[in-house]
């Protein structure tokens, strides 16, 4: 982990899904994320890997355990306020791009923007054709995501987890449906955005070879955190849980 | 709220063809309602209209609501008396002209004097019975809108011959007299010859057919009674003071004063039944509409549920995502509603045109009221119900856990 305090703290987490037999998702987290940090949560299918983000995103409430955003305890939080800290703080980029049909990609650029209320909506629209055309897709801005390739569309998903400039950047799978081209752009776009911009990025993958270049690799199995270390290369001190 | 308008806007313009079946269905309730509220108050407004124009606004007559006391009740202060002849006492109105001059010192509208009595018409051997009232020609235009009504000779010509009478138009056909005639009017102490100086044509078949307007000093020597008022006919400038005006005639009087509310209680009731049921009707097509409103919203919030998912994932807060659609109820039910004033009021127009004819009245058109508060009151309800509609799947939208919708999309 790099220096300084840790961006999102999770300790002891547990998400157990109720019901006849209740599954428990992930079990006893406990995991530091610090600033400018590239981690990659890899792990079998069903270990756990999404749940842990969508909690780590305030998606999510554990069943025990706390998360802590930027220190505060996010627990006894009202949905609300958990919602408008996932607005300012951090930006997710899901396995399929997930941007609304009816809108152009500009709009769905500037609807977070829209919803926080920091920037008019002129601001938001110029920082929104910025946010693209730094991500390649300035020609592109007022056409409908249905217009674009694959890589395309998950670029503007990136661009969109940008828009209200969040210090943590959540990724499922972010290249899983796509094709090895495209995966690797925009890969590189998350690199970049830990290298150059000092963001903090989570990316649960399958893609070991993506994984391996990441800073950290965090491994989960049957929900628990199995291994914590740095990759090869990587500056992350290397930690191992369980 | 603009970001919720901007959303609601746009998935309302990307669903053209539910949006159109929503605002038909809103539309057409909402002029419906319009036209059957219309068609409602108007025929109410045109009863009232006639039994206001038919009719005085208060009557006063020479009864009392409780028997005047007897003279031996007045005397002793026996419990009960039996077996006496009570006093007879003279029909009419006391004083008539003294009650008239302090009427017309204090009532908003005129009064009139005028004698009621029957008879029985007689013309080339044909005896039709009929209501002779006596009137003064002078006042009478004060009080009633028989002049309006005249279709030969006018209420002047009552002077012209010695016990001149105007015949109803439907009694003078029955008769066979026409202006001129000579007919014999036989009350009930004595008979007199009458000439026919005026024929006039209410559109009440029950009036036309049996009235006959004469002098107060005809119906007077027809009645056997000089000096005989044993009615005072009221017109206010304002008829709904009527009822208030009646009480305080009769409370000065002494005289039994029954505005024309009184005199219709049984009718004005049935309107106020008839009424809870034009709104009970309106209020169930309006119901129905909202159903249609209802069902696209939830459509819409089903077809949505991974982009409300998405909405909520990225930070958009519940109140901002039930805006989102609660918006969409009210455009559909606003526009659908602004749709319905057009229809509604083409179908007034329609139902204006269409003719009315009845053995009992005068031919006429459907009798419609145009009032901006039927448009108010449909455009009220149909933005309610649609609210109430689109609320519904809003808020179960709102509440929508993203992750599972999540999770279900990868």
């Amino acid at each position: 982990m790099s220096g300084g305090a840790p961006v999102i703290r999770a300790r002891g987490i547990t998400r157990v899904l109720p019901g006849v037999v209740p599954t428990t998702l992930v079990r006893d987290i406990d995991l530091d994320i610090g600033a400018n940090e590239f981690i990659a949560v890899t792990g079998p299918s069903g270990s756990g890997k999404s749940s842990l983000l969508y909690l780590l995103g305030l998606l999510d409430v554990p069943t025990a355990g706390e998360i802590l955003i930027d220190g505060r305890a996010t627990a006894a939080m009202d949905e609300d306020t958990r919602a408008g800290l996932r607005l300012s703080t951090l930006g997710f980029v899901f396995q399929f791009h997930f941007l609304l049909p009816e809108f152009s990609i500009r709009d769905n650029v500037m609807l977070p923007m829209r919803a926080l209320g920091r920037l008019s909506p002129e601001a938001a629209r110029a920082r929104a054709e910025e946010l693209l055309a730094s991500l390649g897709l300035a020609e592109h801005t007022a056409k409908r995501p249905d217009q674009l390739s694959g890589g395309q569309r998950q670029r503007v998903a990136v661009a969109r987890a940008l828009a209200n400039d969040p210090r943590v950047i959540l990724a499922d799978e972010p290249t899983g449906s796509l094709d090895s081209k495209s995966s690797e752009q925009v890969f590189a776009i998350l690199r970049d955005l830990v290298d150059r911009q000092g963001r903090t990025v989570v990316a649960v993958t399958h893609d070991l070879d993506l994984a391996a270049r990441t800073d950290r690799r965090v491994h989960l199995v049957d929900g628990r955190i199995v291994e914590d270390r740095p990759t090869p290369g990587g500056e992350v001190e290397a930690r191992v849980s369980g | 709220m603009m970001l919720a308008a901007e959303i609601a806007w746009t998935h309302i313009r990307a669903r053209a063809r539910q949006t159109l079946v929503a605002l038909s269905g809103v539309a057409v309730g909402v002029g419906f309602s319009i036209m059957m509220a219309a068609l409602m108050e108007g025929s109410q407004e045109d009863f009232i209209r006639q039994l206001v124009d038919a009719l005085p606004h208060i009557t006063v007559s020479d009864e009392r609501r409780a028997p005047p006391p007897q003279p031996a009740d007045a005397a002793y202060a026996a419990a009960e008396i039996h077996g006496l002849t009570p006093a007879v006492r003279r029909r009419g109105i006391k004083n008539p002209l003294a009650t008239l001059d302090s009427l017309d010192g204090w009532i908003r509208g005129s009064a009139a004097p005028s004698v009621q009595t029957r008879g029985i018409i007689r013309y080339a051997g044909r005896d039709v019975g009929a209501a002779v009232i006596g009137i003064d020609p002078h006042k009478e235009p004060r009080v009633s809108n028989l002049v309006a009504k005249m279709r030969k000779g006018s209420l002047a010509s009552l002077y012209r011959a010695t016990n001149a009478v105007i015949l109803g138009d439907r009694l003078a056909e029955k008769l066979g007299a026409r202006v001129g005639a000579n007919i014999t009017v036989q009350g009930d102490k004595g008979r007199i010859g009458a000439q026919v100086v005026g024929i006039f044509h209410t559109g009440i078949r029950a009036v036309d057919e049996s009235t006959v307007y004469a002098l107060l000093k005809t119906a007077q020597i027809l009645a056997a009674q000089t000096g005989l008022v044993n009615e005072i006919r009221v017109r206010l400038g304002d008829p709904m003071a009527a009822l208030e005006t009646a009480r305080r005639i009769e409370d000065e009087t002494g005289y039994k004063s029954v505005s024309w509310q009184e005199a219709n209680e049984d009718l004005l009731s049935t309107l106020v039944i008839r009424n809870v049921i034009m709104y009970t009707v309106v209020g169930a097509i309006l119901l129905v509409a909202s159903f249609g409103t209802y069902n696209i919203i939830s459509t819409i919030t089903h077809e949505k549920a991974r982009d409300i998912a998405i909405m909520k994932s990225l930070g958009f807060r519940e109140s901002t995502v039930r805006g989102i659609f609660v918006v969409e109820s009210a455009l559909i039910g606003l526009s659908g509603a602004i749709l319905g004033w057009g229809l509604g009021y083409l179908l007034c127009l329609a139902l204006g045109s269409v003719q009315i004819k009845s053995p009992f009245m005068d031919t006429s058109y459907l009798p419609l009221a145009y009032s901006p508060l039927h448009y108010a009151i449909a455009t009220a309800v149909a933005v309610g119900s649609s609210l109430i509609a689109g609320f519904v799947p809003a808020r179960k939208a709102a509440r929508v856990h993203p992750v599972e919708i999540i999770r279900g999309a990868t």
